[in-house]
């Protein structure tokens, strides 16, 4: 016999940007990236395709950059969770952020937060190494401003700061 | 999407008396099932999550130098795996070439092997006449948009193809999938693995209800392999044709023996076993080889719309021969 039971509404206990949130019976069909927008208002993660094609939804996932479009919210139960809103402390923005205003590295700027947690990670993974290491490592985030020069070299910039880091870890 | 309920196991056990139950589907990655969910492919009544069955996630090696990969390794693991970037270069560049670092992050290997084609009409929001989606409708494709469509073992009622990339590689490289169920397990040569449409339209593979992907098993290392990828853009994309070769060189270079698969080109991936038999004992860069594969590609069947393919596949074919032996193409 299973030990488990199914069910149709979820109670959830997760970490995201380093607090611990409870939320009980949410609808089984919820996704992590509607979670972060419509129960916890974190609205930094963008809906862009909602089918994982175009990365705006990126957010970290125990460390790893993941479409939050893609991730049933039932599925991240006891997981931590980072998003745009959790790398910055305070005024003190994260490095990838700067290094983005810097290069100037948006136009409208809806893609920016996953282009933002997706270089985090590219970083961290040591997928920056050079300009053609990053456009690959980067092609998951679909800018239609085409800022993708700037993106490169912010990332570029970030990574030779040196600093970059994944915070609330 | 329509209402489900949820449940996760906690052992393969649970997981295979509770896939059991008509209604019920697996969730692994779940980078396919969310997609297949809102667009109506699959409307379960049960959504079993397996992603944290302890174990499953192992990659280890086999006595004799093979490699066994848990089902639920995700395939950016599988690809930094050490073991594989040295002896399985063709799996590693097939993952790496398969879509974005976000989804191969949550994608897992064995899954993979299970995903649905790509034919924008099977995909449609609206409804279109697909016999994969309403068996009977008819194939909106066969008179339609048919330039991402099959070269071989396609019939009226489907002319889909397969777009996995780990596939493709797969197949060059005779791994098997190992499967478990309730009354127990077997194993599948990768290549046997999925139907054709004259198999039938209602069933991707010849996976029973209630049989799971434990592992995937490689024998041998291929440290001479290699995986080409032709498509519109140079990344995040499906392929056009893809191409995976595996060689076994003599002392001199020659070819002692060769395995050759075709992506996109079909319901599954497709070897030129003909092709292989003739290069044994050429050198990479002789013309014979194109020859050969001019040969096996003649026995290819292309709708109408993709006829283009043919010289794609012979060039991938070709470029991925010669990768894999070392010399530049």
């Amino acid at each position: 016999m299973t030990a488990f039971k199914f069910s149709d509404r979820v109670d959830l206990c997760l970490r995201v940007n380093g607090l611990a949130r409870q939320l009980n019976a949410v609808d089984a069909r919820v996704s992590l990236l509607d979670l972060l927008r419509e129960h916890l208002g974190l609205t930094g993660a963008k809906k862009g395709c909602n089918r994982g094609e175009c990365g705006a939804c990126t957010v970290l996932l125990d460390g790893r950059r993941v479409n939050g479009c893609l991730v049933l919210a039932a599925a991240a139960d006891g997981r931590e969770v980072v998003t745009v809103e959790g790398l910055a402390h305070g005024e003190q923005l994260h490095p990838v952020q700067r290094a983005f205003i810097e290069q100037d590295a948006f136009q409208c700027g809806f893609c920016t937060p996953g282009q933002v947690i997706s270089a985090v990670a590219c970083i961290e993974e040591g997928h920056a190494t050079d300009e053609n290491e990053i456009r690959e490592w980067m092609s998951g985030n679909i800018c239609r401003c085409s800022s993708y020069p700037q993106i490169v070299e912010a990332v570029k910039a970030a990574a030779a700061a040196g600093n970059e880091r994944i915070p609330n870890r | 999407m329509i209402p489900f309920a949820y449940a996760r196991a906690t052992t393969l056990d649970e997981a295979l008396d509770a896939t059991r139950e008509p209604g019920t589907v697996v969730l692994a990655g779940g980078t396919e099932l969310l997609n297949w969910m809102r667009l109506g492919i699959t409307a379960p009544d049960r959504v079993l999550d397996i992603s944290r069955v302890p174990g499953l996630d192992r990659i280890e090696p086999l006595p004799g130098g093979g490699l066994r990969i848990g089902a639920l390794a995700r395939l950016n693991d599988v690809a930094a795996d050490p073991g594989v970037a040295r002896d399985w270069p063709v799996l590693r560049t097939a993952i790496h070439k398969s879509a974005s670092a976000q989804i191969r992050n949550l994608a897992t290997i064995g899954a993979n092997l299970l995903q649905k084609t790509r034919c924008a009409y099977f995909r449609s929001e609206e409804p279109v006449p697909c016999n994969r989606r309403v068996p009977g409708s008819g194939c909106a494709a066969r008179e339609g948009h048919d330039d991402r469509h099959a070269l071989f073992g396609w019939t009226d009622e489907c002319i889909a193809t397969l777009p996995s990339d780990p596939a493709v590689a797969l197949a060059a490289l005779d791994a098997h999938v190992v499967t478990r169920s309730a009354v127990g397990g077997r194993r599948i040569a990768v290549t046997d693995l999925h139907l054709l449409p004259a198999d039938a339209v209602d069933r991707d593979t010849v996976l029973e209800p209630g049989e799971l992907i434990e592992a995937i098993e490689l024998c041998d290392p291929a440290p001479h392999s290699a995986y080409v990828k032709v498509r519109e853009r140079e990344s995040y994309e499906f392929a056009i044709v893809s191409a995976a070769v595996t060689l076994k060189l003599r002392d001199g270079g020659l070819i002692d023996s060769a395995r050759i698969a075709l992506g996109s080109v079909a319901l599954r991936p497709w070897r030129l076993t003909a092709a292989e038999r003739s290069v044994v004992g050429l050198a990479p860069g002789d013309p014979a080889v194109t020859s050969a594969l001019d040969t096996a590609l003649a026995q290819a069947r292309p709708v109408a719309g993709s006829a283009y393919k043919l010289a794609i596949a012979r060039g991938a074919a070709r470029r991925a021969l010669m990768t894999a032996a070392g010399v530049q193409p």
